[in-house]
């Protein structure tokens, strides 16, 4: 693979296996995986099938038993975790917000660690409430338990989105919310990435969240990536586990329940 | 005397106290603190470590206070008597529950929190200080809290090594049976431990307290000490100084004001270290924190040198002069003129009665009757074991009992039979009668006074005062001294002070 063709690709996963010490069955197996720029991958499968792993292989929250991971060019372990991580921005589900910090201190965290000065913070802070349609005057001064569920989502993306990362981990972000609030989230979010151009990789195993959101879908089952398509294609596959999946597609749309 | 009237008299007394309680725990909280949260999160680093730290912290507490005191005084800086080794014991005390609540607390921050902080890209030490530290405080503050009211309470027990605090009263009250300063103590630590537990509690609910309750603590501690925290010990030349010490009972707090105050009219320094427990006076004048205490040949001649029991008072007093000299650097005055023997005690009633004179007496009715003896006497090798065994005396019950307590228990027919000290101002008061050692099994108990060769080098008056005070107490003298003080509950200082008056 060329420079060229490499800078194309923000993060490669190549060989890469997980396993915890002392454990037989690996959590991730031999996974070759590239992401290019600009692109929202959805990796999406059943609890333990071992995406939330894919996810934190990115910002070394974990290390690879075996194969790399590239990021930027640059395998994750000859980067220096901090600088790695503050490039990366990390939603989790509820947000992760700290209890302790107002709304702006949350959102204003990367900033602060990376040095910008107050003045600067704070308009970023201000910018980024308005993003995630959160009215600085009216949340920036409060505490995350006196948010909703969907509130407190949007300041977790907002405070990913601070420091201006190129890539964005989204872990379920959307899992915690209800049907009505997750959709309208959902659509947001969609627009706001085509917006700003960020790449994205997105965990879930919600199938509509995927179709919704996705450049390309990649199924993962017991630790293996099985399918990596753009949701056009994946739709006309016939493996059997997508098949699986659309029939619960298919099920809810019928009988109008969402779990 | 009632409370009030009690509280009157002697609130400024009792407002030192509670100073000095309240600094030793305050300063002994502090440095638990410093010590024990750093301790704390390096546990939290190092799982390896938890389990032994906090092992070795555990056994700690369960060591009883007035042991952990006793392990210290001959332990080189940090032992010792006084304020130091108090506080020594009590940072000990503290730090289980400080580290303990540490690592809990910090262990106890939802993963998914600590995970995002380390994602957004936080170091080990910004994830400490400004996501573990702030949402385990709550936590850490109430190990603080929970440390705090324990070590009010411990604290108590530190008078027993002459670091003062409310224990004075405590231990005072308890020899000399008045429940005035048992309650002046105990009440105020009580009081002292609820108001520290609110304090805390309020700090523990508003969390921005947090660096203000800090602060305070802080300025406290660079404040308080300095105004005379530890008695009238600071801010003193020591070159001629004498720090005398007494025993934990009013006859050695007496014989031990005697002296000081002799030395004060000639012009001398001198620094009370009274009423220290169990062998804590000898150990710290042989350690030379203490120049100089009242002592009897006896226990000198048992309880120190370990020997068996004799009867010759001359060859006990000779003998302990020589060996002190030899083994201690320490001079042994001349006798005081009077003995503070065991002195066998019956109620008088009883004695009329059964026209009892001596112990040999009273060893047909022994085993109907129960024996009230005091810890000293239960324990050591010239008290009971031999004593029983010297006298074939069986008893229906043998109950250890603190000894100041046996006198009543005695008049008020709880026990039938008690081992007191034969200058006890109550035994007249109580109508009680002393068995005569009819075997002479008692070991000559001669009142004498020990002091460091080199302080008797280095302050001439001492030498003075003790060759005055050779041979002018009686026996009589003694028992009179001991009521003023025990039964009409007046100030020592001002009884000295009339006697060395009368002598003159």
């Amino acid at each position: 693979m060329d420079d060229a063709a490499a800078n194309q690709q923000l993060v490669q996963f190549r060989n890469v296996s997980f396993s915890l010490p002392h454990a037989s069955t690996p959590i991730i197996s031999e996974l070759n995986l590239d992401v290019a720029r600009g692109e929202t991958l959805v990796l999406l499968g059943e609890s333990g099938c071992g995406k939330t792993t894919t996810l934190k292989l990115v910002n070394r929250l974990l290390v690879p038993s075996a194969g790399e991971v590239v990021v930027e060019g640059k395998s994750t372990t000859a980067w220096d975790a901090i600088a790695l991580r503050r490039r990366i921005g990390y939603v989790i589900q509820e947000g992760g917000l700290f209890p302790h910090f107002t709304i702006a201190a949350n959102v204003g965290l990367v900033p602060g660690l990376l040095g910008w000065d107050q003045m600067r913070i704070q308009d970023r802070v201000r910018e980024l409430l308005d993003l995630v349609g959160l009215a600085p005057e009216q949340f920036a001064k409060r505490y995350p338990r006196e948010l909703s569920g969907g509130q407190r989502q949007r300041a977790g993306v907002a405070r990913a989105l601070a420091a201006d990362p190129p890539l964005l981990l989204l872990d379920e972000p959307f899992g915690a919310l209800d049907p009505l609030t997750r959709a309208s989230l959902q659509r947001e979010f969609a627009e706001l990435s085509r917006r700003l151009g960020k790449t994205a990789i997105l965990v879930t195993h919600d199938v509509r969240e995927a179709l919704l959101l996705a450049t390309r879908i990649g199924l993962m089952h017991r630790g293996r990536l099985l399918l990596l398509e753009p949701p056009d294609r994946f739709l006309a596959s016939d493996n059997q586990q997508v098949r699986a999946y659309l029939e619960t597609l298919a099920v809810t749309e019928r009988g109008g329940t969402t779990r | 005397m009632n409370f009030w009237q009690f509280l009157q008299l002697n609130w400024p007394e009792l407002l030192l106290l509670i100073r000095q309680h309240i600094v030793l725990v305050f300063i002994a909280i502090a440095i638990a603190v410093i010590i024990g949260v750093p301790v704390g999160i390096l546990l939290t680093r190092h799982r390896a470590l938890r389990g032994p730290v906090l092992g070795i912290a555990n056994v700690m507490q369960t060591i009883p206070s007035l042991a952990l005191f006793g392990f210290l005084i001959p332990i080189p800086f940090i032992g010792g008597i006084g304020a130091r080794t108090a506080l020594v014991a009590l940072v000990l005390y503290s730090l289980l529950p400080i580290i303990r609540n540490t690592v809990t607390g910090i262990l106890g921050v939802e993963p998914s929190v600590r995970e995002a902080a380390v994602a957004m890209g936080m170091t080990d030490g910004q994830v400490l200080r400004q996501v573990e530290l702030p949402l385990a405080m709550g936590v850490i503050v109430t190990g603080i809290r929970v440390a705090t009211v324990i070590a009010v309470g411990v604290t108590t027990i530190a008078a027993a090594v002459g670091a003062g605090g409310l224990g004075v009263y405590i231990f005072r009250g308890l020899r000399q049976y008045d429940n005035n300063l048992l309650l002046a103590g105990a009440l105020s630590a009580a009081l002292l431990a609820l108001l520290a537990d609110f304090l805390l509690g309020l700090v523990e609910r508003r969390r921005k307290l947090v660096p203000t309750a800090a602060a305070v603590i802080m300025l406290l501690i660079c404040v308080l000490p300095l105004r005379g925290g530890s008695s009238n010990t600071d801010n003193t030349d020591n070159a001629g100084k004498v720090t005398i010490g007494s025993k934990d009972f009013t006859e050695s707090a007496l014989l031990a004001e005697i002296v000081a105050q002799m030395l004060e009219a000639r012009g001398v320094l001198v620094e009370r270290r009274f009423e220290l427990g169990g062998n804590l006076p000898h150990e710290a004048m042989v350690s030379g924190t203490l120049d100089l205490y009242p002592e009897y040949t006896g226990t000198s001649f048992t309880a120190i040198l370990h020997h068996k029991p004799i009867g010759d008072p001359r060859a006990v007093y000779a003998q302990v002069k020589q060996e002190y000299a030899h083994k201690f650097k320490v001079e042994v005055s001349a006798p005081l003129g009077f003995e503070n023997t065991f002195a066998i005690l019956v109620r008088g009633a009883e004695a009329r009665k059964l026209n009892l004179k001596t112990i040999s007496d009273a060893a047909p009715h022994t085993p109907k009757w129960r024996a009230g003896f005091g810890q000293d006497f239960m324990s050591r090798d010239d008290g009971y074991p031999g004593f029983s065994k010297a006298y074939g005396l069986r008893f229906a019950d043998v109950r250890e009992m603190d000894l100041s307590l046996t006198y009543i228990a005695l008049s008020s027919n709880k026990v039938d039979l008690i081992a007191g000290n034969s200058t006890e101002g109550r035994i007249a008061t109580l109508d009680l009668f002393q068995l005569a050692d009819d075997r002479h099994y008692f070991p000559p108990y001669e009142a004498v006074y020990l002091v460091r060769q080199d302080t008797l080098a280095r302050v001439p008056a001492i030498r003075e005062v003790l060759d005055k005070l050779a041979n002018s107490i009686s026996t009589d003298d003694m028992r009179r001294l001991n009521y003023e003080i025990d039964g009409n509950r007046r100030d020592p200082k001002e009884v000295v002070r009339e006697w060395i008056g009368g002598k003159r």
